[in-house]
């Protein structure tokens, strides 16, 4: 394979400050410079995304004074996907006295992101943790108690403290709640202005500097010029790029993906989480595959039965689990890793339910899934206890499966949950263009390889509560002497009429097949290649099969309707023309890191006992991918990694 | 079980737009899965209208979870039709028999004017909780999260109030389209919590006020919110609102006309 290696470090200056590792955060945020509040109230800032990230960061961006406008594609700020998560959010609190610190979340999350994240960034994002908690709390986010009135916690994968803070099974929704609840704060006081159902399309650039966005009004179909001073991408992950995925359907890398074909770089796109405990696929016509929170891990057991045949009744109705006695059962994760057992960290977790399924162990008529066992914790907790912990994510099991979890074990399986990758961000969480800046799930920062289980919610809210209003003054503070541009600027004319023929263009085909026909065959390609898997021969068939795809797309997509109306099979054309081009970077990005990390797994690189095997001597870099046209190869750089505080090991949860 | 599907007719509310009149078209689908979900079914029956060069339905979805609140549909005259504390993104269609006619309607409510077929505009909600469902405080200027205790069973209370998803079923089932259970929940949470305290008054008046601005009816207690309600929002939470209005309004706060209850 003939890539484009260049390593070109100065574009990519990662702005990490120097000095001991500890001190950093705190020294940026006494020496950043300020804008002051007068000038603040002439500042305007876009933020496009309104789930933990785009809500927390707008709400604070408008107390400190700042002009916001908020955009998103669904109807009101609070249904962004950040609702979904269940499990809860990480900080380093110690309220258990087990002993916890900032250095060892710092530690856990570099550790669990296989040693593929930055030190400096990790380090602040433990740092800042403590105040999430308090700042939620603050707001009336309704965390789970215990008997005294304080805060519990609950353990999760790849930690061995109890560090989750949690509202039964609806974390994510507490949190949103809460965020969305300071965003209308700030809406009431005029200084934010929302727009909903609003759909970014394009990016617009004045002198090399983001200045604003062209929107879409998906009700009417309108376009709108919106600019600023500076535009916050907080539009989330493209997992959905897999069209089978624990995302919402709406999520999309459309915002991102724009960004990136105006030059903001692209991180570790090929970074990808499998989630271990969602629900196994039950037919073609299915949308989407649901999470059950991995806190489940808990108190449950996952387990397939020890013998083949056993295996095979079950799925053919002839068994059921509860007629296999302990001797006839492999608990595989308590075996294989005893030290974490059932915590094993996602990625660990999820390859080894991929193996007793490839074995023939698996417990679905599809023959993929495991169990996931509470009887041992019912007898000795009892029903109740369960069920205030568990209950919603019962009763959800049973609404969707008809089986009750209370009496029959669960059936779980791996499923496409969060991408680590996003858009590079420096220290500052600016892209490589200037003025645009990438949070939460958008960017690609904290995780490294793999990301822990209730940390999506403290870097979203890390970012958009305590880093990005700090952050985002350094350059805001440099531009107090310009105007923001009018929006008959040049650049916001073609901006505009790019973002309209685009639509044109799709409307025009009237090919045979529905946009979802296309969504369906890309995510067959990216699951079956470029999924928990990967090996360079796939990838180069995937290659291939992703160019024709692309080409079918654009040759043969049914798009019914007109363009100023509401249209949602045109926006969703739209949305699956980028991911076509989206997995084909993440193709180019798994074929080129030819080494094992994380939720990255090449089958050429494996221990002999099958674990992820990384080399770091050639790896230990962001790769960050420049656009040079759908039909061009993507050019990648490098930014190497340093790890001054912690020595890199091979992980073992042994 | 496992391949078993069914014949269905669907009857459909098609509307252009706000403006434009509304009527019922009949469509048929020959073989719908039995584990699929009530929208998975809606994508099937969309799928086919694609393929036919027609204009699928528009209808409001987004996490497929049961959480987002973005679903709504009116089905078989049931808010999220017929399984009790179930989003319609949750339904699936093993709860419908072969050969039967399904009705699919918009949520319907003066406050929630259709956007085009099934999709509402129920932007009503976010401007009563921009009205004052949220506590005054600041990002960076809060005390460590243990420093005020909370019974456990106030912090449980809270969250079963604030576990409303927004959706709207409430006013869609209620026949004066009241959005009491609605407000009442995020009321309720505030009301619960030490952290809402200091603008409890101000806060259940003005939202009480956006209320019946954005043109929502008068509850008249007839439970049907409580009981359609996907989420299990009790109606104590609109007797804890009443309680809480009529306090404020008797310590002579806020300026807001009539009490929405009797």
């Amino acid at each position: 394979m003939d890539v484009n290696l260049i390593n070109l470090d100065m574009k990519l200056d990662s702005k990490i400050p120097s000095g001991p590792l500890a001190e950093r955060w705190k020294h940026y945020r006494s020496t950043v410079p300020l804008v002051s509040p007068a000038n603040k109230r002439k500042l305007e800032v876009i933020v496009v995304g309104t789930g933990l990230a785009g809500a927390s960061a707008a709400a604070s961006l408008a107390e400190l004074g700042y002009k916001v406008k908020t955009f998103c594609f669904q109807d009101s700020p609070r249904r962004a996907h950040s609702i979904a998560a269940q499990g809860g959010i990480n900080a380093a609190k110690n309220y258990q006295n087990d002993g916890d610190s900032v250095y060892r979340l710092f530690y856990d999350t570099i550790k669990g992101g296989d040693y593929r994240a930055r030190e400096a960034n990790v380090h602040r994002l433990a740092e800042v943790s403590a105040s999430i908690i308090d700042q939620c709390v603050a707001q009336g986010v309704p965390f789970a108690r215990d008997y005294g009135g304080m805060l519990d916690n609950r353990s999760f994968g790849g930690t061995q403290v109890s560090r989750t803070f949690y509202a039964r099974g609806q974390t994510g929704q507490q949190l949103l709640l809460g965020a969305y609840s300071a965003l209308n704060r700030q809406i009431s006081k005029k200084q934010i202005q929302s727009f909903t159902r609003h759909e970014m399309v394009e990016l617009v650039i004045v002198d090399g500097k983001a200045r604003g966005i062209i929107a879409k009004n998906l009700v009417t179909g309108e376009l709108e010029r919106h600019s600023a001073h500076a535009v916050v991408l907080a539009s989330g992950g493209y997992g959905n790029v897999f069209y089978l995925s624990t995302n919402a359907m709406g999520s999309n890398v459309t915002a991102a993906w724009k960004a990136h074909r105006h030059g903001a770089m692209f991180g570790n796109p090929c970074f990808t989480q499998i989630h271990p405990t969602c629900l196994p696929q039950a037919g073609e016509y299915q949308s989407k595959l649901t999470l059950m929170s991995e806190s489940l891990r808990n108190d449950g057991r996952v387990w397939v039965p020890s013998r083949v045949e056993d295996a095979q009744a079950i799925r053919e109705g002839r068994l059921k689990a509860s007629d296999l006695g302990e001797d006839r059962r492999d608990y595989f994760l308590e075996r294989k890793y005893p030290a974490f057992g059932n915590l094993v960290p996602r990625d660990v977790a999820s390859r080894a339910a991929k193996d007793v399924c490839d074995a023939g162990h698996g417990v679905a008529p599809t023959g993929l899934a495991v169990f996931l066992d509470f009887e041992d914790a019912i007898r000795r907790l009892g029903r109740s206890t369960i069920s205030a912990r568990y209950g919603n994510l019962f009763e959800m099991y049973e609404k969707i499966t008809g089986d009750n979890p209370y009496e029959t074990p669960m059936k779980i399986y791996p499923a496409v949950h969060y991408t680590m990758g996003g858009l590079w961000v420096d220290y500052e969480l600016m892209t490589t263009i200037p003025g645009l800046y990438a949070i939460g799930e958008a960017n690609f920062s904290d995780h490294g390889a793999n990301r822990l289980g209730a940390s999506a919610l403290m870097q979203g809210l890390a970012d958009g509560y305590f880093v990005l209003p700090y952050t985002i003054g350094a350059y805001l503070s440099s531009e107090i002497r310009h105007a923001a541009p009018s929006v008959d600027h040049p650049s916001f004319v073609e901006a505009e009429q790019r973002a309209l023929d685009l639509q044109n263009r799709l409307l025009a085909i009237k090919g045979k097949r529905s946009a979802e026909s296309f969504h369906r065959a890309l995510g067959k390609i990216m699951w079956e290649y470029c999924g928990m898997a990967r090996s360079a021969e796939g990838l180069r068939h995937a290659l291939g099969l992703l160019e024709s795809l692309h080409h079918e797309f654009w040759s043969d997509v049914l798009v019914p309707g007109s363009l100023n109306s509401y249209n949602p099979e045109l926006d969703k054309a739209h949305r699956v023309a980028d991911f076509i081009e989206l997995g084909r970077l993440m193709v180019w990005d798994a074929l080129t890191r030819e080494e094992s990390c994380g939720g990255h797994f090449r089958v050429e690189h494996q221990t002999p006992e099958g674990e992820a095997l990384r080399h770091d001597e050639e790896f230990a870099f962001v790769s960050a991918w420049e656009y040079h046209g759908p039909d061009k190869d993507p050019v990648m750089h490098r930014e190497a990694l340093n790890f001054e505080e912690v020595h890199l090991t091979q992980r073992s949860y042994k | 079980m496992e391949n078993q599907s069914l014949r269905l007719k669907l009857r459909v509310w098609r509307q252009a737009s706000s403006q434009a009149k509304g009527a019922f078209e009949t469509y048929e689908l020959a073989a719908v899965p039995v584990h699929a979900s009530f929208l998975e079914m809606m994508d099937l029956l969309n799928e086919q209208l694609v393929r036919e060069d027609k204009e699928p339905v528009a209808f409001d979805h987004d996490c497929r979870e049961g959480i987002c609140g973005m679903c709504s549909m009116y089905i078989n005259g049931r808010a999220h039709g017929p399984q009790r504390g179930t989003t319609t993104c949750q339904l699936h269609m093993r709860h419908f028999r072969d050969g039967e006619t399904i009705t699919v309607e918009p949520f319907r409510a003066a406050a929630f004017p259709v956007l085009k077929d099934l999709a509402v505009n129920r932007s009503a909600f976010d401007r009563i909780q921009q009205a004052g469902g949220y506590v005054t405080v600041n990002t960076g200027n809060a005390p460590d999260g243990n420093a005020v205790p909370i019974p456990k069973t106030d912090a449980d209370e809270a969250f079963m109030s604030a576990a409303c998803i927004g959706c709207g079923a409430c006013v869609a089932a209620c026949k004066n389209a009241s959005a009491m259970l609605f407000v009442s929940a995020k009321v309720s949470q505030y009301a619960l919590l030490p952290q809402g305290q200091p603008e409890h008054r101000e806060r259940v008046l003005s939202m009480v006020e956006a209320m019946d601005m954005e043109g929502f009816g008068h509850c008249t207690n007839t439970g049907a919110c409580e009981a359609e309600c996907p989420k299990g929002i009790s109606v104590e939470n609109i007797a804890r609102l009443n309680r809480s209005y009529l306090a404020a309004q008797l310590s002579g706060g806020g300026t807001s006309a009539v009490a929405t209850s009797d």
